[in-house]
């Protein structure tokens, strides 16, 4: 029996509700997934602290406010806000409220082996590639991802072809724009065939005073031997609420690199679920968080082993000021055929503030019995040695804090590997630092 | 007036209980000068150096010490070094992340903004610290790598060497830089200090052993031992110590 029973609906989820209402009946297997999502929805509500998977973040009551569906922005609008990964040589895409902005965005002149839509065209023509919109479970009910599943009406569709080597990266920008609070849905598929190599990256930008809300969620399916890097830059407003899902499945000897570089919003789960399905393939999942005033960021990694001899590494960097607060949770499992499996997980944070506040949880559920396997936490102050040898140096304090908390976030970020992007995100990295002073 | 002028300096470590290491402890540093200053292990050397150089472990809590005539203890860490104070550490730090060349350059331009000079160009940078490096047998490989990661002890000392040619500072302390070095490395270390000696810059150089002495010959030898200087004499002091050990002021403190 389920004895959570949860008679009152808050406002913000009396407004989900409220949005869901407008899902039509009849249709195909997307259809019926959207109606599934909403049900499961409408069964659970907004996650709150009883519910293990958001424990640190509250979603019942860090959502207060209602907002309705973002309605289209203007082209003019949307261009000036999206501002983010400009000088990176990439194909880019703007994504603005939840919908692809076709005047802004570079579709055509494609590469030989790379598809490019948007999920509204492939929606109404009824694209063959939508067999695999959907079909990455994360394993668990994710109220965020549900939403998305059940509300989103466009993103980006990407199929690389088997053996395509894309060398210019695809950028996602995502932006909203608008005079009021309002929730966009945005959902992708990225499909990168056998033995193709692809770089995604991603931004998500919008206003600082408004408390809108950005639901982004991605599905890469990767094929043997292919070759996928995901570079991911959120810098949602400082009010807004972020919530995104990236869901990957990965092929035999393929390898995927995904990074984040968070410091926006005052809200932010990202959660991510990876299932290995392949033999030997070797996945990376890493990022940086930058946060301060009273910001909550929350990074959720759920690592499926279910192939063998697949290698596994995270590593997440947080930087705490003022009031923030992180989370950090990393979930492997290692089911019974994936023998030799090879995973390790880091959560380091360096607390800047006084009052921040971080919480890791890192866990392992091991089935198979030859396997290495490791997680490990550390948070702590800036040390007061290398910050004395600096400064003995003639280095000022705020310039020595600077340059350590640099390098304690630059480990994370050299792990990108495309230079451009890699570049840019360092210099957003160092510019938030130089703007704390 | 001299250049440094350390006068009855009594410190603690910092804190309730924390210990007294130094006991009334007094020295006059001159410009061009180079000073040794040897003593049993423990014997409060290395804090000396510390508090010389502004760590806040310690609380000094009698005593003075003036650079040109100011007062050094009031100073920030940051503004001694833009003053002119140098230490070149016992234990080196090692700062994963940054690099030595950013980590050089952040130094000598906030030294040189603080004093109110003017920036150091890259070319002239680069230029200053390629010299320097290839006469200590610095590689490029070690410059571009993280501050002291992965050095060797000896090549520890040999950075912190490169980073006084650069930072061109008044009064170089050098806190036990012949340790860990075996005698090839030892030469080129010395070699180092001795380029740097100069009629404006002031040395004190602190050492367990007479060895170093042999290349780096100083003006003064003074003894210290439980946190005050015992005996001062010029180079010959040195020698007797290495024939006779420091068992004379062992035996005092028992
Ligand atoms: N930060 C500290 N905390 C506690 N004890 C210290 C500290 N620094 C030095 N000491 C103690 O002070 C004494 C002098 O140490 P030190 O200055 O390192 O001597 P030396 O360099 O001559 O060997 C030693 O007994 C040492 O253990
Ligand atoms: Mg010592």
């Amino acid at each position: 029996m389920n004895a959570d029973i949860r008679p009152i609906r808050t406002p913000a989820e009396q407004a989900i509700l409220a949005s869901l209402g407008g899902l039509p009946a009849g249709g195909d297997r997307l259809a019926d997934l959207r109606r599934a999502a909403a049900r499961s929805f409408e069964e659970h509500g907004l996650p709150h602290r009883r519910v293990e998977e958001w424990k640190y973040t509250d979603l019942r009551t860090l959502m207060r406010e209602a907002v309705p569906l973002a309605g289209p922005a203007a082209v003019a609008q949307a261009d000036a806000a999206a501002r983010l990964l400009r000088g990176v040589e990439a194909r880019r895409i703007v994504v603005a409220n939840g919908a692809v902005v076709p005047e802004l965005s570079d579709l055509a002149g494609l590469e030989e082996g790379l598809r490019l839509t948007t999920l509204s065209a492939a929606l109404a023509s009824g694209d063959e590639v939508l067999s695999r919109l959907g079909g990455i479970l994360p394993g668990r009910y994710d109220a965020s991802l549900a939403l998305n599943t059940a509300l989103a009406k466009d993103g980006v569709v990407i199929v690389v072809a088997p053996g395509a080597k894309i060398e210019r990266p695809v950028h996602v920008a995502h932006v909203f724009a608008g005079e009021s609070a309002a929730a966009s849905y945005a959902r992708s598929l990225v499909v990168v065939g056998a033995g193709a190599s692809f770089t995604y990256a991603e931004s998500f930008e919008g206003p600082q005073g408004l408390a809108y809300q950005a639901n982004a969620a991605t599905e890469f399916v990767v094929g043997d031997e292919a070759h996928l890097d995901v570079v991911r830059l959120q810098e949602d407003g400082a009010g807004a609420f972020h919530l995104a899902t990236l869901l990957f499945d990965v092929g035999r000897q393929a390898q995927v690199h995904a990074f984040t570089l968070a410091s926006g919003a005052a809200v932010a789960r990202t959660s991510l679920y990876a299932t290995l399905s392949g033999e030997g393939s070797a996945v990376g999942f890493n990022g940086a968080s930058l946060l301060k005033d009273r910001q909550h960021n929350d990074a959720t990694l759920f690592v499926d082993h279910q192939a063998p001899g697949c290698e596994s590494r995270e590593l997440f960097k947080t930087v705490l000021d003022d009031t923030s607060r992180g989370v950090f949770q990393g979930k492997i499992v290692v089911r019974q055929a994936a023998q030799k499996t090879d995973g390790r997980m880091m959560s380091r944070a360096l607390l800047l503030g006084d009052d921040a506040e971080m919480d890791n949880k890192p866990e392992l559920e091991i089935f198979a019995d030859d396997v290495q396997c490791g997680h490990g936490a550390t948070c702590g102050a800036i040390d007061d040695e290398l910050l004395f040898y600096l400064r003995a140096r003639g280095i000022p304090l705020t310039e020595a804090q600077s340059l350590l908390v640099q390098a304690f976030v630059g480990e994370a970020v050299e792990t990108v590997e495309h230079d451009g992007l890699r570049e840019a995100l360092l210099e957003r990295a160092e510019g938030w630092l130089k703007a704390r002073g | 007036m001299a250049l440094l002028e350390i006068d009855n300096l009594h410190a603690k470590i910092d804190g309730e209980h924390g210990k007294e290491i130094l006991k009334g402890l007094s020295l006059k540093v001159n410009p061009g000068e180079v000073h040794a200053i040897m003593g049993p292990n423990g014997s409060g050397k290395s804090t000396l150096s510390y508090i010389l150089a502004g760590k806040d472990d310690y609380e000094v809590t009698d005593g003075s010490v003036s650079l040109d005539g100011e007062d050094l203890l009031e100073m920030e860490i940051d503004e001694r070094a833009a003053k002119g104070v140098f230490l070149a550490f016992q234990y080196p730090v090692e700062v994963p992340g940054v690099a030595t060349m950013t980590f050089l350059r952040s130094a000598l331009n906030a030294q040189r903004k603080k004093r109110g000079e003017e920036e150091i160009s890259t070319p002239d940078f680069l230029r200053l610290v390629k010299d320097k490096a290839a006469g200590l047998g610095i590689s490029q490989d070690m410059l571009r790598r993280g501050v002291n990661v992965g050095f060797s002890g000896g090549e520890k000392k040999r950075a912190e060497i490169l980073q006084m040619a650069v930072l061109e500072p008044k009064v170089a302390i050098l806190d036990e830089t012949d340790s860990g070095l075996d005698i090839d490395a030892l030469k080129v270390v010395s070699e180092g200090v001795n380029a740097l000696r100069s009629p404006d810059r002031a040395m004190i150089v602190i050492t367990h052993y007479q060895r170093l002495l042999n290349h780096i010959v100083p003006d003064f030898v003074h003894v210290m031992h439980k946190g005050r200087i015992v005996r001062s004499g010029g180079k010959e002091l040195a020698l007797e110590l290495e024939a006779n050990g420091y068992a004379e002021y062992q035996q005092d403190a028992a």
